[in-house]
């Protein structure tokens, strides 16, 4: 049943996407594949380079991306000291990797299904379009608030339909949360699936929309983390009386365990 | 080479290494099974088990810090019943001594606790965490009055039958000898120290604390010195096996441990810097006693020259 692994590994690449005020704060780590019987979208893996002494203890939770023969892909917003740090990683690095972790998101084939992105949450939804067997089905609304380049966005939109939305203040906030409700809608009406990943206040709004027209939905948590197998549970949301998983007590599961992918109905979000 | 550890004294307890994993931060043991052998470990101490389930603390509950972390994560436990029927049977208790940790309010609730769990074989030890409130007092912390102390070991005693009893002491006191000579007056079996110590971190911009505990425990690197001291002042004060832990991530730091007198140690915060750290400990400790030429870990031990 377990195929997780911890390895080590060598960076390929760090490639830069974009720039935010000239500076370079995205990313695709790009390393050599770790020999992995399987993996699914929505699953991650906690990555620690070898080089950081122990001042930072912590690996870093990463969702896989995407996969080829011969790497692993990984995509990341700097954010803290710990991507501070990543984003120095140099081709010829060594890394520790363990994974694939996780509950992936649900896949039905010939189900219409409506992938809903906010920012660097995009990561797990390319790797979803990349391997998913029916294309055709899926649809992706990508709302962000800095340059579209700096995200892997084209690389998803030669495989599905996607539509790409600049937020550059309130308005277009409360327009794109609009046009994402009267999708949720139209997609709970012919029994879609709904998948969402991005900043807690807009999976909130994704989950309410969910809840008021009954629309079977996933979301994807990035909660903090420090040892992605269950262990330390510092990653722990609550959770509400539909939860079903095995396991899970007192009202709380590990997202790096039961998660980080959840039915929306099955947990509480709490505004950190 | 001889890397076995008889603990002396009442209690029937051995290790065939002296690296255990600490509680909270080892899961079940179960969780670690896909990155290493568990039964190539001297032990493991268990996340500590209440009567009843506990939802734990507020997020967040875990914050990095240098060289450590600090968590308050409020010791949340799907219950003492749960671990027996679902995880107890998973483990592999004929080759691995599994310690249970426990945590209660009251001396009565912890004779409670420790009766459901000496009925169980596949425990080796029990270690008790007397880092928590009394209730009935108060809620004085039970490891930092040795009065206290001596009540709650008095009580797990009694319902422990012949199962070895370890106290976990706290740095959080004034003086730790003081609380290690009571629990050895009550007659605990063994001694685990150090606890976390106390401590919180905020963030300047947000201006919010790291924890939506404000306080939490301290553990990692950054606390070595501290367990060390501790351990060390422990050792010389009571005559009952010692295990040493605070702070370590490497062979070096286990031979540390060992030096100033520690029977065994236990490995915690590092099992979270790659979830195989301490199934490799183990073969880093064997290469690190070849190349000292220490043969026989019992002769290394409390051999600190002063």
């Amino acid at each position: 049943m377990h195929q997780e692994q911890c390895t080590t590994l060598t960076v390929l690449d760090n490639v830069p996407f974009g720039t935010v005020s000239g500076e370079s704060l995205f990313f695709a780590l790009r390393i050599e594949r770790p020999e992995w019987k399987n993996w699914e979208p929505g699953q991650f893996v906690m990555l620690r380079p070898e080089g950081w002494a122990l001042d930072m203890m912590w690996a870093r939770p990463f969702s896989i991306c995407r996969v080829s023969k011969r790497d692993l892909v990984l995509f990341f917003q700097v954010v803290g000291r710990g991507t501070k740090r990543l984003a120095e990683l140099k081709s010829g690095d060594k890394v520790v990797v363990w994974g694939p972790l996780g509950t992936p998101f649900t896949v039905e084939q010939g189900t219409p299904t409506l992938l809903l992105a906010g920012g660097i949450g995009i990561a797990p939804l390319v790797a979803y379009a990349q391997k998913h067997p029916q294309p055709w089905n899926l649809h992706m609304e990508f709302g962000h608030r800095v340059p579209l380049n700096c995200y892997p966005f084209e690389s998803i939109n030669e495989r599905i339909t996607a539509a790409s939305h600049f937020e550059r203040g309130p308005e277009d906030l409360a327009h794109f949360l609009d046009l994402v409700e009267t999708s949720v809608k139209e997609y709970a009406e012919s029994n879609g699936l709904v998948l969402a990943c991005g900043p807690t206040p807009f999976l909130k709004a994704v989950q309410g929309f969910a809840a008021k027209y009954n629309a079977r939905c996933q979301l994807s948590l990035e909660n903090r983390m420090a040892c992605g197998v269950g262990a330390c549970l510092g990653c722990v949301t609550k959770t509400t009386d539909k939860m079903t998983a095995k396991g899970v007590a007192a009202g709380r599961a590990q997202a790096c365990e039961h998660g980080p992918v959840f039915w929306a109905d099955q947990i509480i979000l709490d505004e950190e | 080479m001889n890397m076995n550890v008889t603990l002396p004294g009442s209690s029937s307890l051995s290790f065939k290494n002296p690296i255990l994993t600490a509680s909270g931060t080892f899961g079940y043991g179960v969780e670690f099974a896909p990155y290493g052998d568990l039964s190539s470990l001297g032990g493991i101490v268990v996340k500590g088990l209440s009567l009843e389930p506990r939802a734990g603390n507020p997020m967040p509950r875990i914050a990095e810090t240098p060289c450590g972390m600090l968590n308050a994560v409020g010791l949340q436990n799907s219950g003492v019943e749960s671990f027996i029927t679902e995880k107890l049977p998973k483990l592999p208790t004929a080759e691995l001594p599994v310690i249970a940790n426990i945590y209660a309010c009251d001396p009565a609730e912890f004779g409670e606790l420790t009766a459901v769990l000496t009925a169980e074989e596949g425990i080796a030890a029990i270690e008790v965490n007397i880092s928590c409130p009394n209730v009935q007092e108060g809620g004085i912390l039970f490891g930092q009055d040795p009065k206290q102390a001596a009540r709650v070991t008095e009580a797990v005693k009694k319902a422990a039958g012949d199962k070895p009893v370890i106290i976990k002491l706290s740095p959080n006191v004034t003086d730790i000898t003081a609380i290690a000579k009571a629990v050895e007056g009550a007659g605990a079996d063994i001694i685990s120290c150090i606890n976390t110590l106390s401590g919180m971190g905020v963030d300047i911009r947000s201006r919010k604390p790291l924890l939506a505990n404000v306080i939490g425990g301290l553990s990692g690197p950054a606390i070595k010195p501290v367990a060390l001291r501790c351990t060390h002042q422990v050792c010389k004060a009571v005559s009952i096996p010692v295990i040493g832990m605070g702070g370590i991530a490497s062979a070096e730091d286990v031979l540390e441990f060992i030096l100033v007198g520690a029977h065994a140690v236990q490995v915690g915060t590092a099992n979270f810097l790659r979830p195989d750290f301490s199934f490799r400990l183990v073969k880093e400790l064997e290469i690190l006693m070849e190349e000292m030429k220490i043969t026989d870990l019992e002769e290394f031990r409390g051999s600190l020259r002063l």
